[in-house]
């Protein structure tokens, strides 16, 4: 499943990086400790989070992650826009908080269980 | 307006271990006087943002509390470094939070808005190298 | 759902808690930053998170939440757990990522204590 597919079935609006939307989605990673992230997210994985200043892009980019989405309606700061631009990252936006998404990506990934 | 109750709650900057304490015996300094669960919950939001705030970045303050039957006043009081702008630090998101503030959970910028989302009516005052002064009003309804 | 149940989906170990185990829950909020469990964490929920810190505890007590759910396979230190204790907040832990927890209650009917954040607007449910 790539992040195109996750976008048109999560409802997601597309903040930046419409051209990386063909990335696949190999998992789901929720956190908003950078640390944690970087320790512990997979590549490929879509990290969830709520944390939109710049430093996402660097943590996301080093990961390898499929893109970053980010809960509870939150915009990319400026300069979270700007990076995520030119490291070609695409974030995404949603409303919902980051149980309900993480439930809602899940199932798509998964499966009802 | 008779008071019912009025407490002083000392914090002491730096003290992240007991970040939390004094919200916890201010709540249950209101539960026991019969308060609204949801105004209860809001009070203590407001005080427990209060004294994180207090704990990561002044020497030392306090959180004076005051009830009577018709509101919640929590006046916050700290000496420390002051807020130079404070329209920036009431903005979602906006932190000068240190790497172990952030370790700890805190400094995503929300606490003052928090406080804001919980109180009737809020104040803040504050000077630069001398302190900050909150004042949270919460309306108690009727009964 | 009870709190056992919770532990049995999760592959979760009870850390305190013992007495609460018939809680009923319904709701769920996942989340690292203490300041959004202040802002949006309903009271009866469950709160899934990566903190094992104190304040986790008393951020849970001061908001009434059901129980505490540490991911990643964090295990708290033992301040954090004589504290739980001592306020009464049940803690599980589960070596289940936050991503997947989240994941696995929902599938079993779990929804979020609030479903959407926009515009300053707290929807609860």
């Amino acid at each position: 499943m790539n992040l195109a597919s996750v976008v048109e079935k999560l409802n997601l609006r597309v903040a930046c990086g419409q051209g990386g939307l063909e990335r696949p989605v190999r998992g789901g990673y929720a956190g908003d400790l950078l640390s944690d992230v970087l320790a512990n997210s997979s590549e490929g994985d879509l990290w969830i989070t709520r944390q939109n200043h710049q430093n996402i892009v660097a943590v996301s980019s080093l990961k390898d992650h499929a893109g970053i989405l980010l809960v509870q309606g939150k915009e990319p700061e400026a300069d979270t826009l700007e990076k995520a631009v030119k490291e070609g990252i695409p974030i995404l936006v949603t409303e919902l908080t980051t149980f309900e998404i993480a439930g809602r990506l899940h199932r798509l990934l998964h499966g009802p269980s | 307006m008779s008071l019912i109750c009025e407490a002083s709650f000392p914090v002491r900057g730096g003290d992240f271990k007991d970040a939390g304490k004094v919200a916890v015996q201010i709540k249950a300094t209101l539960k026991k006087l019969g308060i609204d669960p949801e105004i209860l919950r809001r009070a203590a939001i407001a005080a427990y943002e209060s004294e994180v705030n207090i704990i990561s970045y002044a020497r030392l303050g306090k959180i004076h509390l005051q009830v009577d039957p018709e509101k919640i006043l929590m006046d916050v009081e700290d000496e420390g470094p002051g807020i130079e702008d404070i329209e920036m630090a009431m903005r979602p998101g906006y932190s000068t939070a240190s790497d172990l503030i952030r370790e700890l959970g805190f400094g995503a910028g929300m606490g003052l808005v928090n406080i804001k989302h919980c109180a009737d009516e809020f104040e803040i005052t504050s000077m630069v190298d001398q302190g900050t002064k909150l004042r949270i009003l919460i309306h108690v309804p009727d009964g | 759902m009870t709190l056992f149940e919770v532990m049995d989906i999760l592959n979760a170990r009870l850390l305190v808690g013992r007495k609460l185990l018939n809680t009923e829950v319904k709701t769920a909020f996942s989340a690292d930053l203490l300041s959004d469990v202040l802002a949006y964490a309903r009271p009866g929920s469950v709160l899934l998170t990566g903190l094992t810190n104190p304040q986790v505890v008393r951020t849970a007590s001061v908001l009434d939440i059901a129980a505490i759910i540490l991911v990643r396979g964090k295990i708290p230190p033992a301040e954090t757990l004589r504290l739980a204790e001592e306020l009464g907040v049940p803690m599980m832990a589960t070596h289940y990522i936050l991503f997947e927890s989240s994941g696995r209650l929902y599938s079993r009917g779990m929804v979020g204590c609030i479903q959407k954040v926009g515009n300053d607007e707290i929807m609860a449910l």
